[in-house]
């Protein structure tokens, strides 16, 4: 992959996606919150990347953020959001708009709670055809909806597309919303925990169908999870996150294989294959920090193993492991030139 | 849809007999009509023998029998006051107070939707909140006072309005309407404001709160991730998802206007059900207060039969549950 990226850069190509020291907060009552602290990652045309970590950590508003839907009070403070080199977090309503649902798509996590229930399927499809392209005919966008149907394998579609959501089950729900992310031919789909909320047989199917997709039509996708295996399963990269901030990333095997930073050792060693036979599952001591009391220093320290002095007073930027992954952590030297490495 | 119907048709039907029950219980209890129905002068023998002969003797069930088949036939007996069939007197006065319902109605229609709209839409603003305040004010003050303030100032003090009565009518069949006529429109503005005066701010902050809740859900960010505009998802997205509980709601309030009526018609001497029902309840005019009952009673469940069949239609999941 950091072939393929050195390649796009010595070619003056713009990356599909970059993010740059986003920093998300929330205007709460009781003051300001920050959510995101200077999160970057950058995603080429048709690259998978997985966004990881647990409940909290970021992952979500990070993914809202790209098509700037975050909830209120929630805003981006600072921070870039540079889909093909055009800065989304200060492009106006209008130009937002028309990026959203057209060129960036998204997929929720609760497939039961994302169709509009009192709608028709169709008309769920077809409106956004028709947001984007007001001169598309009622026949034609009716073509395409049909064609995206029978891609997420939905059977007898001309019958299905005059049904309300309350008809199908809830992996044929995920299908149609992965039909409708697919409608206007996107460069790139956001899915925030698109299989959480299915059975686990379901699980499988729908991520396949969408690693599937994916590749045929050749679209970037940022996978958010806390499922570490889902995400092996699917990305090409990682970036995983704690507290708001992005600690590890790396190409998925290696991030998997040779975690560097200790947060995302803990994970994998948590995850239950990691376990032998009849043992304890591994856990992290702690849980993580609640947004208004990240501890100073790294936000890792007080589960950390090898916590260090350093630790509770520098926040450590990101810079090489032992292999190219790159961590947040003070168990290896800074990289002084390039505190934002790729 | 159509079991859902006549499922729907059957419940309508046990309510309006429970009502007839207690029409008939009324009717048992208020007045003795052999006292309202003969003078002075006729003697203790003709009554009981005028008794036995009205079958007021008979056991309540037969009793109850024979009103229940009159009452099929639309015979509620005759007014002590009238000396006419009550079906006849209601049926003459329905068209004021119908009318009047229906004015408000439209009325409340009107303005709780784009208000209630509005003020979900942008809650902070300076309009939003105003509307709120003043909305509490409007619930808190009781419908003949709004009614007699507004005969001072309108009527009393600027004379720019008729403080009673219909105003000229136009007879169309059976049906004299006032609607037709500018000065049955005149006439009918006071009234009928003054009727909606409760449920109209009840109505904008239903809507309010229900558009606000809609607002909130997954699939309202998820229209927002479509990219689609605001109209898009506040007037067809959002709006539609209000309407369920809204009709609901509204069809019951309905019916409770139609009791404010009373209030209303009497400040303003409105010849309706309601004028007629508090000069019925000084006369204890028992049959004409059965008919009113009776009558009112079928109109309020026609009403909801209406508005769950309307819930149907915009509920894609209660048709379902009908046709299968």
């Amino acid at each position: 992959m950091s072939s393929i990226r050195s390649y796009i850069r010595a070619n003056g190509m713009t990356s599909l996606l970059e993010v740059k020291d986003l920093v998300i907060k929330f205007a709460l009552r009781t003051g300001e919150v920050t959510a995101t602290n200077g999160v970057s990652f950058t995603l080429e045309k048709g690259e998978r990347l997985g966004l990881v970590g647990e409940s909290g950590a970021g992952k979500s508003v990070t993914g809202f953020s790209i098509i700037n839907l975050i909830s209120k009070p929630g805003y981006i403070a600072s921070g870039e959001v540079n889909f093909l080199g055009e800065d989304l977090a200060r492009v106006s309503d209008e130009r937002i708009r028309s990026i959203r649902g057209n060129r960036i798509s998204m997929i929720f996590q609760d497939p039961m709670m994302t169709l509009n229930p009192v709608l028709t399927i169709g008309t769920q499809m077809t409106e956004t055809l028709h947001q984007h392209n007001p001169q598309m005919s009622k026949a034609e966008a009716r073509a395409i909806a049909l064609d995206k149907l029978r891609k997420v394998y939905i059977p007898s579609p001309e019958k299905r597309l005059g049904q309300y959501p309350h008809e199908f089950s809830g992996g044929m729900r995920q299908r149609i919303i992965i039909a409708i992310a697919l409608l206007t031919d996107p460069e790139l789909i956001i899915a925030d925990e698109p299989t959480t909320a299915l059975d686990v047989t379901i699980q499988a199917e729908i991520m396949e169908l969408l690693m599937e997709l994916c590749e045929t039509e050749d679209m970037g996708l940022i996978l958010i999870t806390h499922d570490l295996a889902v995400v092996a399963q699917v990305t090409q990269n990682i970036a995983v996150m704690y507290a708001g901030s992005v600690v590890e990333k790396g190409p998925t095997a290696q991030v998997v294989a040779d975690p560097q930073h200790p947060y995302t050792q803990g994970l994998i060693a948590a995850l239950p294959q990691s376990s032998g036979h009849g043992e304890r599952l591994n856990q992290i001591p702690g849980m993580m920090p609640t947004l208004k009391n990240i501890p100073p220093g790294c936000s890792f320290n007080p589960r950390c193993p090898h916590v260090m002095e350093v630790c509770k007073q520098q926040v450590p930027s990101l810079r090489s492991g032992k292999n190219s992954n790159l961590a947040a952590c003070h168990l290896y030297p800074p990289e002084k030139d390039n505190p934002s490495a790729r | 849809m159509i079991a859902f119907m006549i499922r729907r048709l059957f419940q309508a039907l046990i309510v309006i007999f429970i009502i007839s029950v207690i029409g008939f219980a009324i009717k048992q209890s208020v007045g003795d009509p052999v006292r309202e129905l003969t003078g002075i002068s006729v003697s203790e023998e003709e009554r009981v023998e005028f008794r036995e002969k009205l079958g007021l003797n008979d056991p309540w069930y037969v009793q109850y029998g024979r009103f229940f088949g009159d009452a099929i036939q639309g015979d509620l007996g005759t007014s002590f006051f009238y000396k006419r069939p009550a079906t006849e007197v209601i049926l003459e006065k329905a068209p004021a107070t119908l009318e009047l319902v229906f004015v408000s109605s439209l009325i409340i229609l009107l303005f709780s939707v784009p208000l209630g709209v509005f003020s979900a839409i942008k809650p902070d603003s300076l309009f939003s909140r105003a509307l709120m305040g003043s909305s509490i004010v409007g619930v808190s003050i009781p419908v003949f006072l709004t009614a007699i303030m507004m005969v001072y100032l309108f009527s009393i003090k600027l004379s720019w309005l008729p403080s009673y009565g219909r105003g000229e009518l136009v007879m169309l069949g059976g049906w004299g309407t006032g609607l037709l006529t500018l000065d049955g429109w005149l006439h009918i503005l006071m009234p009928s404001v003054a009727l909606s005066s409760i449920m109209l701010p009840l109505f904008i902050r239903l809507i309010r709160s229900e558009m606000m809740e809609v607002l909130e859900s997954e699939y309202i960010k998820y229209a927002w991730a479509k990219g689609l505009t605001h109209r898009r998802v506040w007037f067809v997205h959002a709006f539609k998802n209000t309407l369920l509980p809204v009709i609901t709601v509204g069809g019951v309030q309905l019916g409770v206007t139609i009791a404010f009526t009373i209030l209303t018609e009497t400040v303003f001497q409105w010849q309706g059900l309601g004028f007629m029902f508090m000069e019925a309840v000084e006369r204890s005019d028992a049959p004409l207060l059965v008919a009113y009952l009776m009558f009112v009673g079928i109109v309020m469940v026609g009403v909801n039969t209406i508005v769950d069949l309307i819930y149907g239609l915009v509920n894609p999941t209660i048709r379902i549950a009908g046709v299968k």
